[in-house]
């Protein structure tokens, strides 16, 4: 299987022209095979890998498909790299990404109000786009060098600008203002951006980051003079002691890029305008893989970014600050998927600080589990979507727990886990990160810790408000019903996954295995190791009952506010207005980059546009070299007046000439 | 004799012929006397070349007297096709009134 790796990638591809070219002739009940299956088979080669991968013991296995360019010297090979690491990273992007297609098939039909039921107009289309997708990841996961990883990296950023415009033709949305009673003013919300130009804006954010990682890439070049992963590790300790100020360069530049398509602070504006795509989308590629492709590279890359201990802790830094911010603004949101959304770039801000302390093994525990979870969670939100005609509004929620039991129930284990109540898979892996993080800096610990509570908060104030208490919308109660058959069934599997998760990577210092360090250890051959301290073990189980506690507590008080006594939020909010005018409209950031950067590049462009492209490029160069030729061409059209003579009499003065230039010479 | 007669009385007929053609094409209206014209201008030339390959002792010159003959009868052919049906459209001889190319 581990030769035959080349099909994972090459599986989807199939399924994305089977489904391109000849799906909308197939039908869709031809698609909603075809979509899912080729990703269930790539699973399983990806299967095969991983038992090959673990009977020999993680040994690296290069996969050599062909040259694709070789210039001299310079040669790029398509190269698979097969280690415990992509192994990982294929089976997460499959093993989610089938679940996912699975629930897609359904989500994709629309109930009319008819009761019938539709799918979507562009049933084809959108699994096509998906199944792109899975290919591109897997190009990005398991090339074996920076040239593969770059491609994979814009492939996956395309997948996902065509799948956040999926619906391009639906408008932009209001948001009702925020009532908090009392002749209070209501907080207005900003608008939603339309899905084509959230798929714009995802795409440009992107842009700005791999703009940084391109860079990134081409120092590894000029440096190296190679781009595979094997060798660029293997001299990357001699050339940091030849040229010092290089590695952290490269490393800086590649984390710019992993700071667009990770979203984190500042880039992260795109990922929760991401949401007007379809619910499947949100679950596979802006939350379980494509978003952690940043988190990947820094593992992939640990033997370059051990090496820069500075740049390192900047990540720590920016990541922890990100899980901080995105969960403030998490708190108050009223749109379920948008909580969502932002728990996302929170935990993303995790996974940075780990990678950042050098807890890369913490880093992509926390990567796994949260692929569970999250899907997990959006597939809920979904679910709760598809009852509710499209209506994603915590407000008009509310009781939902009896008309649809099984997203209920799988729905509070995702929240358990993302909350990191104990023992669930959320808690070994935001446990482990947090005690990494203490080793380093405590005040980064503790930053982590409150973050926690907030994210239980605002968990199980989602929770609370979409499935417990009155509903707040009769009408939309009465009609709600639970899911079909392949979204209850992506829901158990993946709340199984959330619940067991944790078993991966058991807490050491218990003296229990560790799944994932244990085998992850090959990837790790060339990492600089720095001096480890080990927190003894009454520290290490005081942090975990801290954070066990804050879960918990985080759990507490939103049961208390949203189901004992929900004046209290009511109450709290309009005592400090201003503050929740800040967070609801997330601290005013689009506005602020919109008047700092993005009216000005317009006016830029426009400038460009009107004065230098259509007024000196167009108008003067373009046309004025073709309206010269022009009114030359019709002053000596009048030479050509028809006569004859006039002819004659102007080849004989020619022909004079030219003779009499030979005679006179 | 004909040795008598030096070169550049040859030369200088054919280049006054050559002139009279010249001066006819560029002057004359009337196209069939341009066509005459330009047919004087050839044999000027024919002369040229057969004076030249008489005071030479070559024959090279006279091959080319009878191929510029054999072109001359083409051509002739072909003009006076031309001017049959130029007059056929126009109802005209006159050179000037067929100027429908002018820019």
């Amino acid at each position: 299987m581990t030769q035959l790796i080349w099909l994972t990638i090459a599986l989807p591809v199939i399924g994305l022209l089977f489904n391109g070219i000849l799906g909308r002739r197939a039908g869709y009940r031809v698609v909603r095979v075809v979509g899912p299956l080729v990703v269930g088979l790539a699973f399983l080669v990806g299967l095969g890998a991983m038992f090959e991968t673990l009977a020999r013991d993680g040994e690296p296995v290069t996969v050599h498909l062909w040259t694709w360019a070789a210039i001299g010297d310079f040669e790029v090979p398509i190269n698979l790299l097969v280690d415990p690491l992509s192994v990982l990273m294929v089976l997460v992007v499959t093993g989610v990404g089938f679940l996912i297609h699975v629930y897609a098939t359904e989500y994709m039909i629309h109930t009319g109000s008819d009761g019938h039921a539709h799918p979507d107009r562009d049933y084809t289309r959108f699994f096509t786009f998906l199944n792109l997708f899975i290919a591109s990841m897997l190009v990005l996961v398991l090339g074996d060098n920076y040239l593969m990883m770059y491609v994979g990296w814009e492939l996956v950023g395309v997948s996902s600008y065509l799948l956040i415009g999926f619906w391009f033709d639906r408008p932009a949305q209001e948001q009702d203002p925020v009532d908090l009673g009392d002749g209070v003013e209501p907080v207005k919300l900003t608008p939603l951006l339309s899905p084509a130009a959230s798929g714009m804006k995802a795409f440009i954010v992107n842009r700005i980051g791999d703009v940084g990682f391109a860079l990134g890439v081409f120092l590894i070049w000029s440096t190296f003079g190679t781009l595979q992963f094997d060798e660029v590790f293997a001299r990357a300790e001699e050339i940091n002691s030849a040229l010092p100020t290089v590695i952290p360069w490269i490393t800086a530049l590649l984390f710019v890029g992993a700071i667009g398509k990770s979203a984190q602070l500042p880039l992260y504006v795109w990922l929760p305008d991401a949401m007007a795509g379809p619910t499947p989308v949100s679950a596979l590629i802006h939350a379980a893989t494509m978003v952690t492709a940043g988190v990947y590279m820094i593992v992939r890359s640990n033997a370059l970014y051990s090496l820069a201990p500075g740049v390192s802790n900047t990540i720590a830094v920016i990541g922890m600050a990100t899980a901080f911010f995105a969960a403030t603004i998490a708190l108050v949101q009223t749109d379920l998927k948008r909580v969502l959304a932002y728990s996302t770039i929170s935990q993303l801000g995790y996974m940075f600080s780990a990678v950042g302390v050098g807890a890369y093994t913490a880093g992509m525990f926390h990567l796994t589990t949260h692929a569970f979870f999250k899907a997990l969670l959006f597939l809920g939100a979904g679910s709760v979507m598809h009852a509710l005609h499209d209506v994603i509004d915590l407000r008009r929620m509310g009781g939902l727990k009896d008309k649809m039991k099984i997203t209920w129930i799988t729905f509070w284990v995702g929240s358990l886990a993302l909350a990191g109540f104990p023992l669930m898979s959320g808690f070994f892996s935001k446990d482990e990160i947090l005690a990494k993080d203490f080793e380093v800096s405590p005040l980064l610990w503790f930053v982590g810790v409150v973050t926690a509570g907030l994210t239980a908060f605002y968990t199980f104030r989602a929770v609370f408000l979409a499935f417990h208490g009155a509903p707040r919308d009769r009408h939309l109660h009465d009609h709600a019903h639970e899911s079909g058959r392949p979204i209850t069934f992506a829901l158990g599997v993946l709340a199984v996954l959330a619940l067991f998760g944790g078993l991966l990577g058991l807490p050491t210092w218990l003296g229990l295995p560790h799944v994932l360090e244990n085998n992850l250890e090959p990837v790790y051959e060339y990492m600089h190791h720095a001096d480890e301290h080990h927190l003894s073990l009454a520290l290490e189980a005081t942090l975990m009952a801290i954070s066990a506690l804050t879960a918990i507590g985080g759990i507490v008080v939103a049961y208390v506010f949203y189901i004992v006594n929900p004046a209290i939020p009511r109450n709290i909010a309009r005592a400090s207005r201003g503050l929740f005018n800040l967070l609801a409209n997330k601290y005013w950031v689009d506005e602020i980059y919109n008047a700092a950067i993005v009216q000005p590049a317009l006016q830029l462009a426009r400038a460009m546009s009107g004065g230098i492209d259509k007024g000196l490029i167009d108008n003067v160069l373009v046309d004025g070299t073709a309206r010269a030729i022009g009114r030359v061409g019709r002053s000596m059209s009048r030479l050509q007046d028809g006569y004859v003579g006039h002819y004659a009499l102007a080849t004989f003065i020619g022909v004079l000439v030219i003779v009499s230039y030979f005679f006179l010479r | 004799m004909i040795e008598s007669i030096p070169l550049s009385y040859y030369l200088l007929l054919s280049a006054t012929l050559f002139t009279i053609g010249a001066a006819g094409v560029l002057i004359r209206r009337n196209t069939i006397i341009i066509l005459m014209c330009v047919e004087m201008m050839m044999n000027a030339v024919n002369l040229t070349f057969i004076a030249f390959s008489r005071f030479l002792d070559s024959a090279t010159g006279q091959v080319f007297v009878f191929m510029i003959m054999a072109v001359a009868a083409v051509e002739v052919a072909i003009g006076l096709a031309l001017l049959v049906e130029l007059n056929r459209h126009k109802d005209a001889v006159d050179i000037n009134q067929f100027n429908s190319l002018k820019g």
